[in-house]
């Protein structure tokens, strides 16, 4: 797995790639809550290049985006989710908890 | 059924989803359920790790997987503490963000994914078998 963080004026765009499971998820967790720590809370994470996603990603999601959304401060929004993730994020019932978009582009700029 | 054992390490979670998709593939199962079948493993072997073994260094993990009757056959065994999956209360997946709780879902993914799961606690160990039919 691989972290970028590129920042914007409104959001940061944090780009994860490879598989994220039980032994990666936690590197992913601490990227979102080290963004959180230096004020950032308006975040999107873009998934291009992610191949794998387990639960263990999906609770690191839910944990940012429950400290984002604290105060009305920001949120996580995603983008580019590959087909098989959308599946399971939906089988899990996390689609209605995250917004995503299409493209970075629009992801970017809903904030 | 081929047998593998895997130190149960979740650095090995890799190298278990390839074991299981490579046989998926090989019996003829399409990109979206040897998907599935990884994930299930995964989250099932991940659960193992984390509950079974919570703790211990040096548990080890054997998983069989082939295909019968025309479906793919896990069956995973470990020397753990026993936790029964059914045990697990179901998450609720129409709680808010503030109410959702971020336990149990492994398992529910493993049930909505695979036809059927099965637990068993026998003397040589316990025994989750998960079964998914070739459509």
């Amino acid at each position: 797995m691989e972290i970028t963080v590129q920042e914007f004026k409104h959001c940061d765009l944090i780009s994860v790639k490879g598989r994220v499971d039980s032994a990666t998820a936690p590197q992913l967790a601490q990227a979102l809550e080290t963004a959180n720590e230096s004020g950032k809370y308006k975040l999107v994470m873009d998934m291009t290049g992610l191949e794998y996603m387990s639960s263990a990603g999906f609770r690191a999601l839910l944990a940012a985006q429950r400290n984002c959304k604290k105060y009305n401060r920001g949120e996580v929004v995603l983008s580019n989710v590959p087909d098989r993730i959308r599946e399971a994020l939906e089988l899990a019932g996390f689609t209605e908890l995250f917004k995503t978009f299409d493209d970075n582009l629009s992801a970017v700029g809903h904030f | 059924m081929q047998s593998v054992q895997f130190s149960a390490k979740f650095e090995y979670l890799d190298e278990i989803r390839e074991f299981v998709g490579d046989i998926a593939r090989t019996s003829g199962f399409g990109d979206k359920d040897i998907y599935n079948i990884q994930l299930a493993a995964d989250e099932a072997a991940s659960n193992i790790i984390e509950h079974a073994y919570e703790g211990v260094k040096d548990g080890m993990l054997e998983i069989s997987c082939g295909m019968r009757d025309g479906s793919i056959m896990i069956v995973m065994v470990d020397h753990g503490e026993s936790f029964d999956p059914s045990a697990i209360p179901m998450p609720d997946l129409k709680a808010d963000l503030s109410e959702r709780k971020i336990g149990g879902l492994g398992i529910f993914l493993m049930r909505k994914l695979m036809d059927e799961v099965h637990y068993e606690v026998r003397k040589a160990g316990n025994v989750l078998t998960m079964t998914k039919r070739k459509r």
